[in-house]
């Protein structure tokens, strides 16, 4: 039996000391917001927090994970999305797929503990997970605004008169554009 | 302190994924809904059967029904917009729920087409599914007029609250739903539907409606599945296309934790089943396993390309345009450039792996999965499994991400049955490793492309050879789709005739050509499909010309556009909003393209530095799109921004052979773009309102090239072969 803390709870699994904490997660405790993505510690989809440091759970051996370290998971940012990152998220809407996005969350999440008002910079060094459908502008906008220094911004859009014959209907379109964050 | 064991999953977590499987309905108790009498479903409280499309509850919670995929694109919040408009309902109350392919099958496809892909999901659905809103409007009107004894003339709606002005009264879509749902509703077609510039919900960026279980774990994914006794399993395809499983020994895994069994799978692949995924990968990985690796272990890159140079300038292509005299025009040109590009495979790589849950017994096969094509998974679940449709049920669920990969070859519902036969009653889960997902995909077709152009002494384009030598995805796929030998499909972008991918340029001696060069790698639809090599040769090429007639690369476009208007305005939107010809800080350089797919016209701007150790930097992306109508702008964008990071697969890496086996098996090596490369990017929409284009593919054709000309533009010397790492390049 090995004994772990996840989200505030106590539990003792009984597994070898080689599953990765991913599958521990997964597969034993049932928490599938944590998602498989590469089992290298490539992808970020997997992050977790352990004592506040972002991990990329499917290269921990459960039996490296000591019954005091305080895992949380996405389930356990908050217990009603209301974790500052969750909102911005939700303000922006980020996610498409949303696969890849419990382990964003996890690693923004971490990054703005230690950084509360990042810069461009440091969301391209902490921000390294990979989405596949390219919210990574929405990503960017999202954290600033989970941080306070901006408000709104993510995808800048100009709905412009169509040049090519169309209707008159194109000029009664409002041209707009957000700034970014 | 609470013990679990592994799979020892609770009765109330099957509830909550079954319900998710189904899309919100009851696991095995659903019906299909055209067989039950619509009110009585209304007093079973999940509201009243309006029509196909449209459940009312008593709390006026408008349950808007969709039948394609959701993978990220945004369908089902475009969907909905598109029937909430007609149905003139409060925006604030709409949910959706998912139909399954049994339900489309026991209906004879009520609902219409379920697959997902070609850019397809609103554009080819977007009449029926509007009327469909409309229908139900028209229903619960009368449903009201009747009630009040008036002519339904002098009934009216607006969010959803119904109103007749003569007497005062009003009552809501929910108080008379159950009433609406037994009145025969009116001939979809006989229906006026609003001119979208009367849309009030449709058009608008509203958020999506399917982000709340994004932000918290909850949201389901297949591969999130749990049923009560589910086993898990890990599979291995022989690592060289076509070669054989010849042996396995399993008494080497016998005693491992968790092990149940080693399968046979077909005459390829042998999987393992365990208690827990990571148990059955593990043994798997220590499996000895005897292949037999076939005819095509020696292939590597450079075989394969060697194979596509001779298609080059061999004389078994055929030519879609041939006008004029392109060979006899470049031959008399006062200049000519020629070059040749090439473009890798790339794999699909979406974020959750290939998977499904499988559940066979005597008279039922049950599947869980992610897919692009739920009646395509029901069909191959049956062939699969020998039970008639009829016994056959496929729960899809949202995927984790699609791109093709999940749409036309059912490889997952086969692989899956064959393994849940060996455990009639039993759940399994089967689940692609990362590294088999990527040796195994359909990848992007490989492809190279001679082009020569002839300019005049007035720097005009008057001669332009294109031929195109790569694989083909019929040939691999859907050989009767290739008419007479002519697999025109590859040419796609570059075709002759309009509506779909035309190309967009008129030169007077023009002969575009596709030679076949298939090889034993297996290939499939890439989002964007073939428009994203077509795209990368035309547009990059067309810099290259410019550049030998000494023109603008904007200016030498237009003077060959003016008979393709439409591809000619989302351009110049394109050009004006990027800033084309203004002054850029020092270095950096713009990059244009054009191109056309999936009845949408694109077009993109990129600027771009490289500095003299060859390491570029993409600053800003201006993407531009005419799609014709537009139902939501914001998805647009996120479509624009997907497309830039998907696009840069093959700026950056590249799915290479040695050993007839891919060597980029994780994200180690396939080294995708991540945040820091992406560049700001502004999205144009530039709608002409006269039809109804794609837009989950069409921007992805001309991110490439217009980031191509831009380091052209940079370096004076065109990059004409991808990835750029093998050129010494280097995106930061």
């Amino acid at each position: 039996m090995i004994q772990i803390s996840v989200n505030g709870k106590s539990h003792q699994v009984d597994v070898e000391p080689e599953m990765p904490l991913l599958w521990v997660l997964r597969d034993v405790l049932g928490l599938t917001g944590t998602k498989y993505g590469c089992g290298i510690a490539q992808c970020g989809a997997c992050s977790v927090h352990i004592n506040g440091e972002v991990q990329r759970s499917c290269a921990v051996r459960v039996g490296s994970v000591k019954s005091t370290d305080r895992i949380v998971t996405i389930e356990g940012l908050s217990p009603d999305s209301s974790h500052p990152v969750q909102k911005a998220w939700a303000e922006l809407d980020v996610p498409q797929c949303g696969y890849c996005q419990s382990g964003q969350i996890m690693a923004a999440a971490a990054l703005l503990a230690k950084k509360p008002r990042p810069t461009d910079q440091d969301i391209d060094e902490a921000m390294t997970n990979i989405c596949r459908c390219g919210t990574y502008q929405r990503i960017r906008a999202a954290v600033h605004v989970a941080a306070g220094t901006a408000k709104g911004g993510g995808s800048i859009i100009h709905i412009v008169s169509g040049g090519g014959g169309g209707s008159a209907l194109a000029a009664s379109v409002n041209t707009g554009s957000e700034p970014r964050a | 302190m609470t013990t679990t064991k592994a799979a020892n999953l609770s009765r109330r977590r099957f509830i909550v994924s079954s319900a998710a499987a189904g899309g919100g309905l009851a696991l095995g108790v659903y019906l299909p809904f055209s067989t039950a009498p619509a009110a009585a479903q209304g007093a079973a409280g999940r509201g009243a059967e309006v029509n196909l499309w449209v459940v009312v509850k008593p709390d006026d919670t408008c349950v808007i029904r969709i039948a394609r995929a959701e993978m990220g694109q945004g369908t089902r919040t475009g969907l909905a917009q598109l029937v909430a408009e007609e149905l003139e309902c409060d925006w604030k109350k709409v949910t959706t729920e998912s139909i399954t392919a049994a339900q489309n099958y026991a209906t004879k496809r009520a609902w219409g087409d379920m697959s997902t892909a070609g850019s397809r999901g609103i554009r080819t659905s977007q009449d029926y599914v509007r009327r469909g809103g409309a229908v139900a409007r028209m229903m619960l009107l009368q449903a009201a007029a009747d009630q009040w004894q008036a002519p339904v003339g002098e009934v009216s709606v607006a969010n959803g609250v119904i109103t007749h002005a003569p007497s005062g009264r009003s009552t809501t879509y929910g108080k008379v739903a159950a009433a609406a749902a037994r009145l025969t509703p009116p001939d979809p077609k006989s229906i006026r539907l609003k001119n979208p510039k009367d849309w009030k919900i449709a058009g608008k960026p509203v958020k999506r409606v399917d982000t709340a279980d994004k932000l918290n774990g909850k949201k389901i994914y297949s591969i999130d599945l749990k049923l009560p006794g589910m086993l898990h399993a890990a599979i291995k395809d022989c690592p060289v296309f076509g070669g054989k499983l010849v042996s396995f020994d399993e008494s080497r895994i016998a005693g491992m934790r968790g092990v149940r069994k080693a399968v046979r799978v077909n005459d390829s692949t042998v999987a393992v089943v365990a208690d827990t995924w990571w148990r059955a990968k593990t043994a798997l990985d220590a499996l000895p396993i005897g292949w037999d690796e076939g005819p095509s272990a020696k292939v590597s890159s450079a075989s394969i390309a060697a194979h596509l140079r001779t298609g080059l300038t061999s004389d078994d292509a055929f030519a879609d345009s041939d006008y004029g005299d392109a060979l006899k025009a470049i031959a008399g040109a006062s200049k000519k450039v020629e070059a040749v590009y090439s473009v890798p495979f790339v794999s699909h790589t979406t974020m959750e792996p290939m998977n499904c849950t499988v559940r066979l017994s005597a008279d039922k096969a049950e599947l869980w999965l992610p897919t692009q094509n739920a009646e395509a998974s029901l069909a191959a679940l049956s062939t699969s499994s020998g039970l008639p449709l009829e016994k056959c049920e496929v729960y899809h669920l949202d995927l984790g991400g699609g791109f093709g990969r999940r749409i036309g070859n059912q490889d997952v519902v086969r692989k899956g049955v064959a393994i849940a036969k060996q455990f009639p009653g039993v759940p399994v889960k089967l689940t692609w490793s990362r590294e088999e997902d990527q040796a195994h995909d359909f990848y992007r077709p490989i492809a190279q492309c001679r082009m020569v152009a002839g300019v005049d002494d007035g720097g005009n384009l008057v001669g332009l050879h294109i031929r195109v030598s790569g694989q083909s995805i019929n040939a691999f796929a859907n050989p009767a789709a290739i008419k007479d030998g002519k697999d025109v499909r590859q040419l796609q972008g570059l075709w002759k005739q309009p509506g779909d991918a035309q190309i967009g340029y008129t030169v007077p001696n023009m002969r575009i050509e596709y030679a076949m060069r298939n090889t034993h790698l297996p290939v499939g639809p890439w989002r964007g499909v073939n428009t994203n090599q077509n795209g990368i040769f035309l547009e990059c090429f067309m810099d290259e010309a410019a550049k030998l007639a000494g023109r603008d690369p904007l200016e030498f476009r237009r003077a060959l556009m003016q008979n393709h208007p439409k591809h000619l305005g989302v351009l110049n939107a394109v050009a004006e909003k990027a800033g084309w010809g203004k002054p850029l800080p020092a270095g950096v350089h713009r990059g244009i393209a054009q191109f056309m797919g999936y009845a949408s016209y694109v077009a993109a701007v990129a600027e771009v530095s490289v500095s003299g150790n060859g390491v570029v930097k993409v600053h800003r992306m201006v993407l531009g799109t005419d799609c014709g109508h537009f139902v939501n702008p914001a998805t647009i964008a996120a479509q624009v921004e997907g497309s830039v990071a998907y696009a840069f697969d093959s700026l950056l890496t590249e799915i290479s052979v040695q050993n007839g086996r891919v060597v980029e098996q994780n994200f180690d090596t396939y080294r995708i773009a991540r945040l820091a490369q992406m560049p700001r990017i502004e999205t144009v929409i530039a709608p002409t309102y006269d039809f109804w284009g794609g837009v989950g593919e069409p921007t992805i054709c001309v991110v490439v090239p217009s980031v191509l000309n831009a380091i052209f533009a940079a370096t004076g010397k065109p990059v004409r072969t991808l990835p750029l790492k093998n050129q010494g390049l280097t995106i930061v």
